[in-house]
């Protein structure tokens, strides 16, 4: 299971690091800062992301799993 | 096993007596036979057990293999802890010191011995039923190498699914979905409830463990028990816990106990916490530490373009003025030029003669009069001198 926010977070780091370097062409480097722009507002909107969801496991008679809302 | 037999015919031409033994038909052993045979009956008779004795005659070698005797007042024993073992230990009981010894029988062959060979030795005084159990059991797990740092798995950056097992009733649950709010609500937090103590807490304890795999999107477990007796703690020095803790599919951290109370479960785990909330902090990133990463990347974006595009217009800064050089340059160096030419033109004017004194004269077409039969009596001509011309007449 890749984790999207982790898979952003690389791929913007890549992006800083090709910036940062001297040998890019503009388009390029314009293009890569599109997708920069793109990636962090995703990555700015999973981070805002609020309420915490609880859920306890009970089994019942046949073992079957079931989950169910838990407020700790 | 397949036995060479001495022919017996080949040394007195008879056979001795046979033994009285159940297989009638066997010849004599060679000495390594029977010993090897002595050695396979030692170690398979008991197996590993301990033993309760007087450390007496310690030898460290060199080679780190450690060798002492284990006596009482009826016999003794020879026995021997291989480097690996006696590394774990570190440091020898001191001689003459009362101690369990966990080890299996076993015949050293090259010198027909019986000896012990030991696995862990501890020190009577203070060790009871519950440590013998406990240091089997490691003993069982670290065989199948259940401890082995190799098999340390790390754990998820952004965890999505969070199983908690551990009891539903208690502080645990609180401490850790507090922990969660607080860090990284966007993890989904599931409990597991367990028994963590009491008769029935290994039973449950595995079968939650088990159930941890049968839940979907779940990427991370904790295994967690708040702090209590050390007695309370039993169910998570069980083998059949730190089995099932071992086999769980995903990233394991055990916060069991005190900080100060190390159980097998916790040895098992990938990551170890000293408490419950410390697990979560593990576990679960940190949003507030996470938003200033995204800025900073946000800020070093900006600038890798803003930079990008400075390189750029520094870039045609340069080669303007560079251009701009070039023809400054070049106007120079023809200015210069003409000036050298003015001057030396300068010099080959005529006009400046007249300036020192001397005259021309030209007759009316304007030819300059370099004969006297140019001008016969009476032709008029000009007569150039510095700063203009005068009229005049031939005589």
């Amino acid at each position: 299971m890749t984790d999207p926010l982790s898979a952003d977070l690389d791929r913007l780091e890549q992006i800083v690091h090709a910036l940062e370097r001297d040998d890019l062409d503009l388009d390029g480097a314009l293009a890569l800062f599109e997708e920069g722009i793109g990636r962090l507002r995703a990555a700015k909107e999973r981070l805002a992301e609020a309420e915490a969801k609880v859920e306890r496991v009970l089994t019942d008679a046949a073992g079957v799993l079931k989950l169910t809302r838990f407020d700790a | 096993m397949k036995r060479r037999r001495v022919a017996p015919n080949d040394l007195f031409g008879e056979v001795p007596a046979a033994s009285s033994g159940a297989d009638s038909t066997r010849a004599a052993f060679s000495v390594s036979e029977l010993a090897g045979a002595l050695k396979e009956l030692a170690e398979g008779a008991l197996g590993q057990v301990w033993v309760k004795g007087e450390l007496t005659g310690f030898k460290a070698y060199e080679t780190g293999h450690w060798y002492f005797t284990l006596r009482d007042e009826g016999a003794q024993l020879r026995c021997v802890m291989w480097r690996t073992y006696a590394e774990r230990l570190r440091v020898p009981p001191p001689e003459g010191t009362e101690v369990y010894l966990l080890g299996t029988p076993t015949v050293w062959a090259p010198r027909g011995e019986l000896r012990l060979s030991a696995v862990t030795v501890l020190p009577t005084s203070g060790v009871g039923v519950q440590q013998l159990a406990f240091e089997r059991t490691r003993e069982l797990l670290e065989r199948d190498g259940l401890f082995d740092p190799a098999r340390k798995r790390a754990l998820p950056a952004f965890p999505r699914g969070l199983a908690v097992v551990t009891s539903s009733d208690g502080a645990v649950i609180h401490d850790i979905v507090t922990v969660a709010r607080r860090r990284w609500p966007a993890t989904r937090v599931v409990i597991v409830p367990a028994r963590v103590q009491g008769g029935d807490a290994i039973e449950t304890l595995v079968e939650a463990l088990e159930m941890v795999d049968r839940l979907t999107d779940i990427d991370l477990c904790i295994v967690a028990r708040g702090g209590g007796a050390k007695d309370d703690l039993l169910a998570f020095n069980a083998e059949a816990v730190c089995r099932a803790l071992a086999r769980v599919r995903v990233p394991t951290i055990s916060a069991i106990g005190h900080e100060t109370d190390v159980t097998l479960a916790d040895l098992i785990a990938d990551v170890r916490a000293p408490t419950p909330s410390a697990a979560a902090e593990l576990a679960l990133p940190d949003r507030a530490q996470v938003a200033r990463h995204v800025a900073s990347l946000a800020n070093r974006l900006a600038g890798g373009l803003r930079r990008r595009i400075d390189w750029q217009t520094e870039r045609v800064d340069r080669i303007a003025d560079r251009a701009r050089h070039a023809m400054t340059g070049r106007l120079q160096r023809q200015s210069h030029r003409f000036e050298r030419l003015a001057t030396a033109l300068d010099a080959l004017n005529p006009l400046a003669v007249l300036a020192r004194g001397y005259s021309v004269a030209q007759t009316d077409e304007g030819k300059v009069v370099t004969r006297r039969s140019q001008l016969p009596p009476g032709t008029p001509f000009t007569l150039r001198v510095a700063d203009g011309a005068i009229q005049a007449r031939s005589e």
